[in-house]
């Protein structure tokens, strides 16, 4: 496997229109799903109780619908199966169960079963704020990213690297809209994972682009600049793909082994990886080839200097 | 001519690393504390308010009540709890393993305030004329446990009690006792229930003047020493409500970090022989200093007594990746270097050297997205953002210096000289100069 000679060079700037359609398609059916389907925001984003039981044979939906009826008349709003052989559940409520309900749900399946169940709620104010949290912190990342990557790059580079980024997280979000997985707060904090891997796979390929630049005396056409991206892009190729695959195997390993708890977290990260992947070889290098051509094109043309407003990027 | 001594320098530092990190590896892991999400126990987030509608929550009010909180909690014998103040009204509980987890929410929320009232609910003595520390456990005629409270006063109950006697007739003279009465709480509804809300409603047939009363509230042991020992370190000055709570059954958590451990080995191995297979000899100074990374974080985490939650597991895991990635960007690098036709030994400082700013620059936006997380995150992204931190500060240790020091005893022993096809690179490939 090598991907450095010249009969494999791929040409990853040509194609880019291409790229850039399915990114803007995706992302138009994203927005469409987000807006009917939504998310399944867990208990930590939305208030109300979740109790998991762990038992030592197979539950069915009704045993736990019966059980709790009979642990004190309780009614869960939904109930989902896990496990290896369904021997775990989790029901979830709307509202919130105070302490005497708790300690009734916990003695009754405790008895029931041996095991004490988990018992998690939160009220509709805790909830919200911690969505909110959340999508600032994100928002302060990208701003504290976009600074660092303009200091010790330029800003084109910095730009480029949010969209994909952007790109990336989004995309996690509307994979778990089409399955309904929910989403809790260590699905927070796999999508921060993204965002910091991404902007890492991004920062390797603009880096090569920024030394292969240095070395190359010749910028004058579109096509000189889009060769540098090219050649950039191939050499760091086997790296990639080498990097993502280890680290798929660590996020695959815990998705598949890991147990409920982090099944929603690892399965975030994996989607992530590949949004991440895609995006940082066929998006973030070719939006910066067009951006950059553009402010190339007008710096030659007139020496004054437009707003960035009217760059519009051509996608 | 082969430098040996390099080589034996290399194998000197894996058999020392080997022989600091086999011995102790197990005591490091065992001392590291878990998350309530791994061995059970609960978190609850309190909102705090007045017991008075006209006082306002300060500062001090806010330390008083977690120094309140952990005198309870001290009673339990929890280890290791961790009462913090968040916001401005907000105090976080986390107590990892423990086991009567409804007593010890109780004994959290109880306000500890004490009252003597008439079966019409008239407050007639108050937690205030109860004397300091002078709540103990005793036993009645009947073997059964007792909490003895301390008046100030004798004269005082006996006012009291005689007024019961003069007021009511039986079987109306009774002198409630009530933990945390509330507004609306009243003794004709709850002496019907099975399990009333009062602690006991004892008939007064005498006046009775002396200090010390006996509440026989058909206690456990252990319930009327840890209504004494609530009694003593005094009532709280606020009100608790509980706003999140978050309870983990210890098997649950158990099962859950069994699994989260087991994929993680099998995670790390299958990277270890992806290393070993892609990059051949590389793989294998990689697999070493993979090795010495996750010991190293491991160490560093149990040091700073950081809390080990599920996400932060995750972070481990994803950390090995982000330090497989320091290695791989440096071994692609030393790679092409031979490829295009340097030796050996000029391939591998040029590979090292270009890496750097590359691995420098991604490693510091990760770093920064996990420090945006540390600062704006709650309790468990916080755990996971500690984890990454130090993951990311010790792969470049690990993977930059470390991976490069013990490369470079092999190149610059020469031992490698002219044989590329050790990194994986073909003769073939290889572009004259």
């Amino acid at each position: 496997m090598n991907f450095n000679t010249d009969k494999r060079f791929i040409h990853f700037v040509k194609h880019r229109k291409k790229f850039f359609m399915l990114s803007l398609v995706m992302t138009l059916v994203g927005v469409i799903l987000l807006s009917t389907l939504g998310l399944n925001l867990g208990i930590d984003f939305e208030s109300g109780s979740r109790v998991d039981i762990l038992a030592d044979d197979t539950l069915t939906e009704e045993e736990v619908y019966e059980q709790f009826a009979e642990a004190g008349g309780y009614e869960p709003d939904d109930v989902t199966l896990a496990g290896d052989n369904n021997n775990m559940a989790s029901a979830t409520f709307i509202g919130t169960l105070s302490r005497e309900e708790i300690a009734e749900v916990q003695t009754h399946f405790d008895e029931l079963y041996g095991q004490e169940p988990s018992v998690s709620t939160v009220s509709p104010q805790v909830g919200q704020e911690l969505a909110k949290n959340a999508f600032i912190s994100v928002l302060i990342a990208s701003l504290g990213i976009i600074i660092y990557v303009s200091i010790r790059f330029q800003f084109w580079y910095g730009l480029a690297a949010i969209v994909s980024l952007a790109h990336d997280a989004f995309f996690i979000l509307v994979v778990f809209s089409i399955l309904q997985f929910e989403v809790n707060i260590p699905f927070i904090a796999a999508v921060l994972t993204i965002v910091g891997y991404s902007i890492n796979d991004t920062i390797v390929t603009f880096d090569r682009i920024r030394e292969n630049i240095k070395y190359t005396d010749r910028l004058k056409t579109f096509d000189d600049l889009s060769y540098v991206v090219d050649l950039s892009l191939n050499q760091t190729l086997t790296r990639s793909i080498n990097t993502v695959l280890t680290v798929v195997f660590a996020a695959a390993a815990l998705f598949i082994l890991g147990g409920e708890a982090i099944r929603s977290f690892s399965l975030a990260l994996l989607i992530g990886l590949i949004a991440g992947t895609y995006s940082s070889l066929f998006l973030a290098a070719q939006l910066w080839v067009v951006w950059k051509w553009k402010q190339m094109e007008r710096d030659r043309k007139k020496p004054k200097k437009e707003e960035p407003d009217e760059l519009e990027p051509e996608v | 001519m082969v430098k040996k001594s390099r080589i034996f320098i290399f194998f000197l530092i894996v058999i020392l690393l080997g022989a600091l990190i086999t011995p102790t590896v197990m005591n490091v892991a065992q001392g590291i504390k878990l998350g309530l999400d791994l061995q059970g126990g609960f978190e609850i987030l309190y909102e705090v308010e007045a017991a008075d509608d006209e006082e306002e929550i300060t500062e001090e009010t806010m330390q008083a009540t977690v120094s309140a909180l952990n005198q309870r909690v001290n009673v339990l014998g929890v280890s290791e709890p961790n009462i913090t103040i968040e916001g401005e009204n907000r105090i976080r509980v986390q107590l990892a393993g423990v086991e009567d987890q409804q007593t010890a929410r109780e004994l959290l929320a109880t306000e500890a305030d004490l009252s003597f009232r008439d079966v019409d609910d008239n407050e007639r003595l108050s937690g205030e004329d109860l004397e300091e520390n002078g709540a103990s456990v005793g036993f009645d005629q009947s073997n059964q446990p007792v909490v003895t409270v301390t008046l100030k006063d004798a004269n005082e109950f006996g006012e009291v009690t005689e007024n019961i006697i003069n007021e009511y007739s039986q079987p109306n003279n009774r002198l409630v006792i009530w933990l945390d009465y509330e507004e609306g709480d009243s003794f004709t509804e709850e002496v019907q229930k099975e399990d009333p809300k009062f602690l006991s409603a004892p008939m007064v047939s005498s006046p009775l003047y002396h200090k010390n009363i006996q509440i026989e509230g058909n206690f456990e042991l252990q319930e009327a020493e840890f209504l004494a020992e609530v009694l003593n370190s005094g009532s709280l000055p606020v009100e608790l409500t509980e706003v999140y709570s978050n309870a983990v059954g210890a098997s649950l958590g158990e099962d859950a970090m069994q699994k989260t451990i087991f994929a993680g080995f099998i995670g790390i191995g299958l990277i270890f022989l992806y290393m070993l297979i892609y990059y051949r000899f590389m793989g294998f100074v990689a697999c070493i200093s993979l090795s010495a990374y996750i010991y190293i974080v491991l160490v560093i985490f149990n040091w700073m007594e950081g809390v080990l939650t599920l996400p932060g597991i995750a972070a481990l895991v994803l950390g090995v990746g982000m330090a497989v990635d320091a290695n791989i960007i440096t071994y692609e690098r030393v790679k092409e270097e031979i490829r295009s036709g340097k030796t050996i030994m000029s391939a591998f400082k040029a590979g090292s050297r270009r890496s750097l700013s590359t691995i420098l620059d991604a490693n510091i936006t990760t770093l920064l997205a996990a420090g945006v997380l540390f600062y704006y995150g709650t309790s468990s992204v916080q755990g996971f953002a500690v984890m990454l931190i130090v993951s990311i500060l010790t792969s470049f240790l690990t993977s930059v210096y470390g991976s490069r020091l013990l490369l470079g005893l092999w190149v610059k022993s020469r031992i490698f000289n002219k044989k590329p096809q050790v990194f994986g690179v073909k003769e073939s490939e290889i572009s004259e100069l």
